[in-house]
C-alpha cells in the first residue's frame, strides 16, 4: 500500500527536522566557544522535539502501531525523505551556520503559514515551530552576518559555504501531487507563497554580510523522494546502530 | 600567549512579569546583539525568564568593599526609619 | 572531586600575610560569613580558589566527551534529547564556573590556556572511555551522584561567587543522575544483553568513580587550610563513604553486583565497607596516563584551534559596527 499524501507530508517534515537536528548535535564538545557549545544544543533540542511530535503523527496517520523510534531508527536511507540540505555534513562553522540560515529562513515562514493548517495538529505543531525557528533565523542570520563581515577568512569561508549549499536551496519549494492536493484542501502550506519572505529575508542578512548568493546552474533534488547524497548513509549507520542491534528492546 | 579576549558581561533576568531584573551571572560576547541571546541559550534554558539585560562588566561602577564601614553602617542606628520601632496600641487595629 | 586540585601540593612560594586582616579574615570565615571578589583575603587563599574553580570548570567542559562519544548513537529519541540536554547543562556549568573564578581577576583566556597546556588538572573521572551505551546512565548514576556528594556542601563554599555557582549547578544537575539511575534501571530490567551491559558498565566505573573523592585523608595534603578556610567542607574519605553507603543499595536495587568481593555491611558503624582502593591507578591516570589522556586533550585543543577564526571574525564584526556607529553619530553630529 503506498503511503497517504498526508503521512508522507508529516514524514518529511519530521525527517527534515531529524537529520538537522542530529548533524547540530554532532558539535557537542566542539563549538568554537563555550557558549555557542549551548547555543548549539538549543538548536539541536528545538529539532528533535519537531521531529518527535511529527514522527508521533506519522504513526497516527499511518495507524500501524508503530512509534517515534521506529521511524526514526528502522527505515534505510531510502525511506528518508528528507531534503538534501540537511543531510549535508557540518563542514566548517561557516558551512554549518549557512545552512541553517537557509533552513531556518524557509521553516520560519513555512511553520508560521502551517499554523493556518486546517489539519489541527499540523497547525498546532506549526504554530510551536514556528517561534523556536525564528530564533534559529536570528541566530544564524547574525552568525553569518560576522563571519561575512569579519575577517578575511571567515569571509571566505562563508562565501565557500554558501557555494556549496546553494545548489540545495529549491529543493525546499518543490511541490509534488500529493502536495498539490493538500495544499487545496487547506492543508498543506503552498511553498511559493512563502518564497518571497525567504528570499527578502536571505537577501537582507547577505547584503549585511557582505556576500550574496552565488547563481545556481543546476539545483539539486531527489531526497524528498528518497534519492540522497552520500552523506546520509553514514550518517544514519551511526544514529541507528545500537536501536537496530538490540530489535524489540526497550531504552 | 592567549588570544585576543571576547568581554566580558554580565547577565541579569526578569523572572516573571511584575518582578525586578535579578543579577544571574556572566557571559563573553563579541557584542551586545551576542550576548543577548547568548544569555538567552545561557540563562534561560529552564524557562527562568521573559526579560534579560546584559551589560559589559566594565561600564559597571562598583562600591569598594573598603569603603563598607562608612556607607553602610550609619543607617544601621536609625532604627527610626524602621515601623516596628513606634509601639501602637493593639485596640487600634492593623496599621 | 572535580576539584581533585585541593589534594596536590601548593608549590608557590607562601607570602607573609599582614596578621591583623588575616585574624579578621579567618574570623570571617569561621563565622561562615562570605567572602566577596573584591574582598581582602590570603594570596593562598585566591589561589587556592583560582585552582580548585577553574579545575571543576574545566572538568565540566572535559566531562562533555565521554558523554558526547554517544549523542549521535543514542537508542531512541527520547535518550538523544536527554542526553544533549545534560552535556548542555555541563558546558553551561563550566560557564558558570569559568565566571566565578574570572571575578579573581584571571581570565577565560589564561585559564584555558593552562588547560591546553595540560599545566591545569580535571577530574581523573573523565579520562576513562564510555564503551556502551550503558556507560551513559551509568556516569549519570555514579559520576553525577559522586559529583552530587562534593557539590552540595560546596553551596556554602566561603567565596560567594563559587557558592552561588554551585547553588544553580546543584539545581540544574538534581536531574541528571535521576535520569541515569533511571536509564541503568530500564537495561537492568531488559533484555539479558542490556542487564550485561548495565552490570559491565558498573563494573569498570565504580573503583575510578570511588577515586573521583580523592586520596585518604591521611595522605591529603591542603585539606585542613582548605576546610579552616570553609572552602572545602568535608574530608575526602567522609565523602567517599557517604557515597557508598547512599550508592549500594540503589545498585541492589537494580539486581546489580557491586565489584568488590570485600563488600561488606558492618552492622556496628551502619556502614558499608570497600575493599582496597588502587591508588596507583589514581596516580597514574592523574599523571597523564589513563586510557584517554591524550585523547581527551587533542580533541579540546583541535576545537579551540577550529574555533579561533570564529572568534576573531566575531571580535573583528563587532569593531566594525562599534566603528561604523561611532562615525555615523560624527556625522549625525555635523
Amino acid at each position: 500500500m503506498t503511503p497517504t499524501p498526508l503521512l508522507t507530508y508529516t514524514l518529511r517534515l519530521a525527517d527534515n527536522a531529524l537529520v538537522l537536528g542530529h548533524r547540530l548535535s554532532e558539535w557537542t564538545a566542539h563549538a568554537p566557544t563555550l557558549e555557542e557549545e549551548i547555543a548549539l544544543a538549543n538548536l539541536a533540542l528545538d529539532l528533535v522535539g519537531q521531529a518527535r511530535m511529527l514522527y508521533d503523527y506519522a504513526a497516527k496517520i499511518e495507524g500501524k502501531g508503530r512509534r517515534e523510534d521506529d521511524f526514526a531508527f528502522l527505515r534505510d536511507d531510502r525511506a528518508f525523505l528528507n531534503v538534501l540540505l540537511v543531510e549535508q555534513p557540518n563542514g566548517d562553522f561557516a558551512a554549518t551556520m549557512v545552512r541553517q540560515l537557509f533552513f531556518a529562513a524557509y521553516a520560519q515562514p513555512f511553520y508560521a503559514a502551517l499554523a493556518g493548517s486546517k489539519d489541527e495538529t499540523l497547525a498546532a505543531i506549526g504554530a510551536k515551530a514556528e517561534k523556536e525557528m525564528a530564533y534559529h533565523l536570528r541566530h544564524a542570520g547574525e552568525w553569518v552576518i560576522r563571519l561575512g563581515d569579519g575577517t578575511e577568512e571567515s569571509h571566505a569561508r562563508a562565501k565557500a559555504a554558501l557555494d556549496d549549499l546553494v545548489i540545495y536551496i529549491d529543493e525546499l519549494f518543490e511541490v509534488d501531487a500529493g502536495d498539490r492536493a493538500l495544499i487545496e484542501a487547506g492543508i498543506a502550506v503552498d511553498p511559493a507563497k512563502i518564497r518571497p519572505a525567504f528570499d527578502k529575508a536571505l537577501g537582507e542578512i547577505l547584503d549585511e554580510a557582505t556576500l550574496a548568493l552565488p547563481k545556481v546552474s543546476h539545483a539539486h533534488r531527489g531526497g524528498r523522494e528518497g534519492l540522497h547524497s552520500e552523506h546520509l548513509g553514514p550518517m544514519l549507520a551511526e544514529m541507528q546502530v545500537l536501536h537496530r542491534a538490540h530489535p524489540g528492546a526497550e531504552w | 600567549m592567549s588570544e585576543a579576549a571576547m568581554p566580558l558581561y554580565e547577565v541579569f533576568i526578569r523572572p516573571k512579569a511584575g518582578l525586578s531584573h535579578k543579577h544571574v551571572g556572566s557571559l563573553h560576547a563579541a557584542d551586545d546583539d551576542m550576548a543577548l541571546n547568548m544569555a538567552r541559550d545561557v540563562y534561560t534554558r529552564r524557562a527562568e525568564g521573559v526579560s534579560i539585560w546584559v551589560v559589559q562588566s566594565k561600564l559597571i561602577a562598583a562600591s569598594d568593599p573598603v569603603d563598607k564601614d562608612m556607607l553602610f553602617e550609619p543607617t544601621a542606628s536609625k532604627v527610626y526609619r524602621h515601623p516596628t520601632f513606634y509601639d501602637i496600641p493593639e485596640e487600634v487595629g492593623h496599621m | 572531586m572535580y576539584a581533585q586540585a585541593l589534594d596536590q601540593k601548593d608549590k608557590a612560594p607562601s607570602r607573609i600575610e599582614d596578621p591583623v586582616k588575616l585574624a579578621a579574615f579567618e574570623a570571617h570565615c569561621a563565622a561562615d560569613d562570605k567572602i566577596e571578589p573584591k574582598d581582602w583575603m590570603p594570596e593562598a587563599y585566591r589561589r587556592t580558589l583560582v585552582r580548585q574553580v577553574s579545575q571543576h570548570a574545566h572538568s565540566e567542559v572535559i566531562g562533555m566527551q565521554p558523554e558526547g562519544n554517544w549523542v549521535t548513537r543514542a537508542p531512541s529519541l527520547k535518550r538523544k534529547a536527554i542526553l544533549i540536554s545534560k552535556i548542555q547543562d555541563e558546558a553551561g556549568h563550566g560557564l558558570y564556573l569559568y565566571s566565578a573564578a574570572e571575578t579573581l581577576g584571571v581570565s577565560r583566556e589564561e585559564l584555558n590556556d593552562q588547560l591546553l597546556a595540560g599545566k591545569a588538572k580535571y577530574s581523573s573521572i573523565f579520562n576513562y572511555p564510555t564503551l556502551t551505551w550503558a556507560d551513559i546512565g551509568t556516569i549519570g548514576w555514579l559520576v553525577d551522584g559522586a559529583a552530587i556528594m562534593n557539590q552540595i556542601p560546596l553551596c556554602r563554599t566561603s567565596f560567594g561567587p563559587y557558592s552561588r555557582a554551585m547553588i544553580r549547578i546543584c539545581k540544574e544537575e538534581s536531574f541528571h543522575q535521576r535520569q541515569g539511575y533511571e536509564a541503568v534501571m530500564v537495561l537492568a530490567r531488559g533484555t539479558p544483553e542490556q542487564k550485561a551491559m548495565a552490570q559491565d558498565a558498573l563494573n569498570r566505573w565504580w573503583w575510578p568513580c570511588l577515586m573521583m573523592f580523592g586520596p585518604p585523608d591521611a595522605v591529603s595534603e591542603h585539606s585542613e587550610t582548605s576546610m579552616r578556610w570553609r572552602i572545602k567542607r568535608f574530608s575526602n574519605d567522609a565523602l567517599r563513604q557517604k557515597f557508598i553507603d547512599a550508592t549500594v543499595p540503589q545498585a541492589h536495587f537494580l539486581g546489580l553486583t557491586i565489584p568488590d568481593p570485600d563488600l561488606r555491611f558492618n552492622e556496628a558503624s551502619g556502614h558499608w565497607e570497600i575493599g582496597a582502593i588502587d591508588w596507583d591507578e589514581f596516580k597514574r591516570v592523574l599523571a597523564g596516563e589513563g586510557p584517554c589522556n591524550r585523547q581527551r586533550m587533542k580533541v579540546r585543543r583541535a576545537a579551540h584551534e577550529n574555533g579561533a577564526w570564529v572568534r576573531e571574525a566575531a571580535l573583528a564584526h563587532a569593531e566594525k559596527r562599534a566603528r561604523r556607529k561611532q562615525a555615523a553619530a560624527l556625522q549625525a553630529a555635523e
